[in-house]
């Protein structure tokens, strides 16, 4: 009788834990596929730019973020290449003169300011250290929000457990104090929250 | 997971290479004509929702709120005045001593008193502590006319029903100078908040009390300068000036109007 307990004991925990740990991040996030596939490495190692080129910073220091389309229009008012992607790009975005509307994995919440030219410009820190190698990705992934807060999966990072997490991984708030309290820089609360 | 993960309620040193200021402002209350352009500023910067129906001054939010004052003498003789009334930005803050969230702090870098409406859960214990009636409490979810979205601030969140929200010296203003200093490669900056801007008469004087030279800091110094309830030592960082010895009386006047004890001797 006590192994036939033990058994169900070990059955139930193991359907729990699959549950908690499997099942449920499966279905807290949803997939989003991105309008248009864009090639970074096209960009960044082909055509030898920077990320300061498209990503830019305005007169007054604040960060651009994603570029217009008017900045692909630059070089793209008519097709470079032979890539699917490309014609889309310039057939359904650029003679319309439409933005795309591109899905951004780093969003953060409302009430977070984060200033890229602060980190960057004074703190020198490399665009690598919170993006990872995006700017070498071939393929953008699919967008995932939690169904719950709304949020992009970057801001937990990928894994649930956050187990074996890589430097770029993540962008919660510890993310953010555990590079803070590494080099000592320190602000309010409000140095980063609005 | 929450091995490695830092407390973040507990204030580090500042960098060594950081300036740190202190900001704060001088209220000529000689050219306050009690307009309410600071306050209506205010409310538009900060994000604050329009009032609902029935909204009393006790339940409304005014970051920045203007009262109407009198010398209480006899009528023909009487004299009126109007004290503009942010938060004091103390830099010994009571409300900080008591809020057991830690959703109050005083900033290191720029004496700005952060209040945290996300940390904020909503006790007003702050509110009893406060000695200014300067912390305001969301009874409502903040509503906007359809349409009035759009003409929200982005540098400022708005806040929740439920919370505690003050004056923070127009933080998204201090952002954007930071964000600017940032690109320009200098910690050398100052901004100003929009009451300041606001003001038809140019009675408010905004800047770093540390920094000797300013304008602030000079007028700071002056005899005809004081401080609401400098008495209880919470040091606040807004000082007030008037030429005139009643309304540098209303300093220390006590809640039922009386004259304190130090009302009368003319500095």
């Amino acid at each position: 009788m006590i192994n036939r307990s033990l058994l169900l004991f070990v059955a139930g925990a193991a359907v729990m834990l699959l549950a908690g740990w499997v099942a449920f991040p499966r279905a807290l996030y949803r997939q989003v596929a991105q309008p248009l596939d864009f090639d970074h490495k096209a960009h960044t190692v082909t055509a030898e730019m920077e990320c300061l080129s498209c990503h830019e910073y305005r007169y007054d220091g604040t960060f651009a973020g994603i570029p217009k389309i008017d900045n692909c229009a630059l070089c793209h008012s008519e097709p470079l290449g032979e890539t699917e992607n490309e014609r889309k790009l310039v057939d359904e975005y650029i003679t319309p003169g439409k933005e795309i509307p591109w899905l951004v994995y780093s969003r953060q919440p409302i009430n977070t300011r984060f200033s890229h030219s602060v980190h960057t410009e004074r703190a020198k820190v490399e665009c690598e250290r919170c993006h990872g190698d995006h700017g070498k990705s071939e393929t953008l992934r699919p967008y995932e929000y939690n169904l719950v807060s709304g949020y992009s999966r970057d801001i937990w990072g990928p894994s649930i457990s956050r187990l074996r997490r890589q430097p770029h991984q993540g962008m919660k708030m510890d993310d953010c104090m555990g590079c803070h309290q590494e080099r000592g820089a320190v602000a309010g609360c409000l140095g980063c929250h609005r | 997971m929450m091995a490695n993960t830092p407390n973040t309620a507990t204030a580090a040193p500042v960098q060594e290479n950081r300036k740190i200021r202190r900001f704060g402002m001088v209220i000529n209350l000689d050219n306050c004509t009690g307009c309410g352009s600071c306050m209506m500023t205010c409310a538009v910067e900060n994000n604050c929702a329009p009032a609902k129906e029935k909204i009393t001054d006790r339940t409304g939010i005014t970051l920045m709120r203007v009262f109407p004052v009198n010398d209480r003498q006899p009528m023909p003789v009487r004299q009126a005045g109007f004290v503009p009334m942010p938060c004091m930005q103390c830099e010994d803050p009571p409300c900080e001593l008591v809020c057991p969230q830690q959703a109050v702090e005083l900033d290191p870098l720029s004496g700005i008193v952060d209040q945290m409406p996300q940390r904020c859960f909503g006790c007003r214990y702050c509110m009893a502590a406060c000695p200014y009636h300067a912390r305001y409490f969301n009874w409502y979810d903040p509503e906007w006319p359809k349409g009035m979205e759009q003409t929200l601030n982005p540098a400022v969140a708005p806040r929740m029903r439920g919370v505690v929200e003050k004056c923070d010296f127009c933080h998204g203003r201090l952002h954007l100078a930071e964000d600017q200093a940032a690109i320009d490669g200098n910690d050398d900056y100052t901004y100003t908040p929009a009451c300041v801007e606001a003001c038809p008469t140019q009675a408010i004087v905004f800047g770093d009390l540390n920094d000797e030279d300013s304008e602030v800091s000079q007028l700071a110094k002056d005899p005809n300068s004081f401080r609401f309830l400098a008495k209880l030592g919470t040091e606040p960082k807004v000082y007030y000036y008037s030429e005139h010895e009643w309304r540098r009386n209303l300093a220390e006047r006590d809640m039922n109007g009386n004259a304190s004890r130090n009302e009368g001797k003319e500095a």
